[in-house]
């Protein structure tokens, strides 16, 4: 039992927030958030050219062979810049898709252009209806002699306006909430009769609505089985979910030492602020939620690889519960000790405040990982 | 990065359950599960049995167990969830080491074997009436007389004293200078004349606690540990490891097993209440808190970074802070649980022999009395919010 990062590892950390301290200050992101594209191409580039694109997949694929600490310690570092490029939807969740369901040859095709940063991708899971069920899809895929044809509306598709392909969960055969016959897509962002809308989300990051009329895919873009695919969905959710709980630590760690280095300096009735008790007592309970969420979302790093499905899917949900709980209680205070300045866009704690609000609500909210969990029979089995 | 006991370790652990079965006795093991309060001669054994397989923390030399942190933390787990742990030990876990580490050899050679033989009740005369928090300002005064001190005041909250054959106590020794410069730390044989002891009823019914008076109470020098005026010292050193202890996961762990187990029996709405989705994620959401706790306390033990320098060791005082929060979640949980049959009263003695009159179902009675004491935790051992001003001060700098 033990919590240190490997050599590799911590070389892979210094390397990433040397990248962060160089590259995204608070200034920075501002500039990138102007270009275009709402990030900036030139980190991309960076990433690439550090592996960080490269980072979960297998050597044989042009990848790094990073498991679950090498996605946790970069997206630990990510939260602390709040990071603008698609990382998330392109390595973490794509990535996934293609880790666990592609064919040989589709992964060849692929990842090497994902690795280089030549290639972004999306995941099109959610529908407007479907809540935070994975299974909940109305999107129709027809097969024909030719492949398949999609048909349907996929919503808040996260850097969906900046894909080149979109991988697409569709139902072939089934009702909207049967857990069998869904499959994988592996669309064209340019394919005709893709359309989408790309907007600005919450956290100053986009998303976009994208319709799907008449898509024609080919058998060669099916990824997995099109008729039992949510094994795969549901395990790139769990990666999904522990990379964000890492990355949500990393917004709490710059929420608290911001707020702490605030408290020593703003002055009021003549002393620190940071002398009054009743914010010492708000402080440090900041700094207990952050070890505990931090915590977790080392143990969902830890056990997200687990084969056990229940017991990776206890711990994940788990950790979830915490990141929403922190999320909130650590948002909500070091906005509360800040005062007005604290609700500004031009100071930075608001900035972490919504992104890790948003981190809240992507993948399951804590409601919805304390049902989970508790369907599952919590984490603790009776003797 | 991983959660694996290495093979020892989990040899260690079958090792130590093995232990605890053979040894603990099954009727202090039931009594502990259900909650039923120990005499003295029970809560001795208890300790007797844990002593004899070494003391955690001890140096060797002394009859420690020369444990690593991690089966330290093994070892508590498994007394925990056993459940086998019928006492706090004031003896082995708070006077021993400071006798070993600021006694003489004199000391160390008379009491550290009595201690880990349990052969003395050792209790803790640290609190007064006007000294809690603000434990520096005690007023218990203690005069030089030839070879004796004159110990006259006031003790109050020591627990467990009316079974006590020793208090390490602190006393004030110098009253002109700083109040923390002027305090003893003494060993008072509870025989000693004027020393009236008076139990102090708690809102759990129970007399765990009591009041010490020190009425004129000789005490040999030679019983003084360390140097007169600096008993403050051993005093932060011991409250130290008080905090250090545990963070009580495994009794909550146990608490929650059996939590479910109730919950299954308990009917509800025509159903049982363990299929009741709000109270399962009721216990779900402590069940979370407590997994982050024991990932929390294992990188501690682990000896992994904390957020900011210094956390480390102010470490201890953030599992105390949120180890007393959790234990009173699950005294809660018990109490939602109970429902209506919390009601009847039974008095220490039936819970003591488990000779409750058969009123509602039988694990009922013991539950509203530990939801009751549960409050205790955020206040002994320094309160919540005393932790967070350590912390706040050594952790956070403020
Ligand atoms: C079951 C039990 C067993 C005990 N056993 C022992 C024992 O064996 N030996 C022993 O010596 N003592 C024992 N104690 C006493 C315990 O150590 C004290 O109760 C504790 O130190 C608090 O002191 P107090 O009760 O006088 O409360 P006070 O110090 O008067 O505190 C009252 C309230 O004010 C708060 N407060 C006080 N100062 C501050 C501050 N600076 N900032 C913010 N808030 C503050 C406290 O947190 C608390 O909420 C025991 C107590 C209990 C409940």
């Amino acid at each position: 039992m033990n919590f240190d990062l490997s050599d590799e590892q911590r070389l892979l950390q210094d390397s990433v927030e040397r990248l962060i301290a160089d590259w995204y200050t608070f200034d920075h992101r501002r500039s990138y958030q102007e270009d275009k594209a709402g990030y900036s191409e030139a980190m991309w580039a960076r990433y690439a050219e550090l592996g960080l694109l490269a980072l979960p997949f297998a050597e044989k694929h042009g990848g790094f062979g990073g498991g679950a600490i090498d996605i946790m310690t970069v997206m630990e570092a990510f939260g602390k810049a709040l990071i603008l490029e698609p990382y998330f939807a392109t390595v973490v969740l794509a990535g996934g898709v293609l880790r666990y369901g592609a064919s040989e040859q589709q992964k060849m095709d692929i990842i090497p252009q994902i690795a280089k940063g030549s290639m972004k991708l999306a995941f099109a899971y959610a529908e407007p209806q479907s809540r935070y069920d994975l299974f909940d899809v109305e999107t129709k895929a027809t097969r024909d002699a030719d492949g398949w044809t999609l048909n349907g509306a996929k919503g808040l598709v996260l850097c969906g306006d900046a894909a080149d392909k979109i991988v697409v969960t569709a139902r072939t055969a089934g009702d909207t909430r049967d857990t069998d016959g869904i499959g994988l897509f592996l669309v064209d962002a340019e394919a005709p009769g893709l359309a989408r809308r790309g907007y600005a989300t919450q956290d100053g990051l986009r998303a976009a609505e994208i319709t799907l009329h008449n898509v024609p895919v080919r058998f060669a873009q099916v990824i997995g089985d099109p008729a039992g695919s949510l094994p795969i969905i549901s395990r790139v959710a769990d990666e999904a979910v522990a990379a964000l709980c890492a990355e949500a630590v990393g917004c709490f760690i710059k929420m608290q030492t911001i707020t702490v280095d605030y408290l020593k300096t703003r002055e009021q009735f003549g002393r620190k602020i940071g002398t009054f008790q009743v914010l010492q007592h708000s402080a440090v309970d900041i700094l207990v939620e952050l070890e505990q969420s931090r915590s977790m979302a080392m143990y969902a790093a830890m056990m997200v690889s687990e084969c056990d499905a229940t017991k990776r899917e206890r711990a994940v949900s788990a950790a979830k519960v915490q990141i929403g709980r922190s999320a909130k209680a650590i948002g909500h205070q070091s906005i509360q000790l800040h005062g007005a300045i604290g609700m500004t866009m031009e100071y930075s704690i608001g900035h972490y405040f919504k992104r890790a609000a948003m981190i809240e609500r992507l993948f399951g909210d804590g409601d919805h990982h304390l049902r989970r969990l508790a369907a599952l029979g919590g984490l603790i089995d009776p003797h | 990065m991983d959660l694996a006991f290495t093979d020892e370790e989990t040899a260690f652990r079958i090792e130590i359950k093995k232990y605890l079965r053979d040894n603990v006795p099954s009727d202090i093991q039931r009594k502990l599960l259900e909650g039923h309060k120990l005499s003295k001669s029970e809560m001795v054994a208890g300790a007797r049995v844990l002593n004899k397989l070494g003391i955690p923390n001890w140096p060797k030399q002394y009859g420690g167990a020369g444990w690593t942190p991690v089966q330290h933390y093994i070892f508590e787990e498994e007394v925990q969830a056993y459940p086998a742990r019928t006492t706090y030990d004031y003896g082995a876990a708070l006077v021993a080491p400071v006798i070993y580490t600021f006694g003489n050899e004199v000391q160390k050679k008379y009491y550290l074997p009595r201690i880990a033989n349990v052969d003395d009740w050792w209790c803790q005369g640290f609190s007064e009436p006007g000294a809690g928090s603000d434990l520096a300002s005690l007023r218990t005064r203690a005069v030089r007389d030839g070879d004796h001190y004159l110990v006259e005041g006031q003790k109050i909250w020591t627990s467990a004293a009316q079974y006590a054959d020793w208090m390490f106590c602190l006393v004030r020794t110098n009253p002109d200078v700083k109040k923390q410069q002027g305090i003893s730390f003494l060993l008072i044989d509870m025989k000693s004349p004027g020393i009236t002891v008076r139990p102090i009823q708690l809102i759990d019914g129970g007399h765990d606690v009591c009041e010490v008076f020190l009425d004129g109470v000789r005490v040999q020098t030679e019983n003084l540990v360390g140097e007169e005026n600096k008993g403050w010292d051993y005093a932060k050193y011991l409250l130290g490891n008080e905090r250090a202890i545990d963070a009580s996961v495994g009794i909550c762990k146990a608490r929650i097993q059996r939590i479910k187990e109730l919950a299954a029996r308990t009917g509800l709405g025509g159903g049982r209440l363990a299929d009741q989705a709000a109270f399962r994620e009721k216990v779900c959401a402590v069940e979370v808190q407590l997994k982050a706790l024991e990932m929390t306390q294992l990188r501690v033990v682990a000896e992994a970074p904390m957020q900011q320098s210094g956390a480390q060791d102010a470490a201890s005082s953030i599992l105390k802070l949120k180890g007393s929060e959790i234990e009173q979640a699950t005294a809660e949980l018990l109490m939602d649980l109970v429902g209506p049959y919390a009601l009847p009263y039974f008095s220490e003695k039936e819970r003591m022999t488990g000779d409750t009159p058969n009123i509602g179902p039988g694990w009922a009675a013991m539950i509203a009395p530990a939801y009751f004491s549960s409050r205790a935790a955020s206040i002994y051992s320094g309160s919540s919010e005393i932790q967070k001003n350590i912390i706040a001060k050594a952790i956070l700098g403020l």
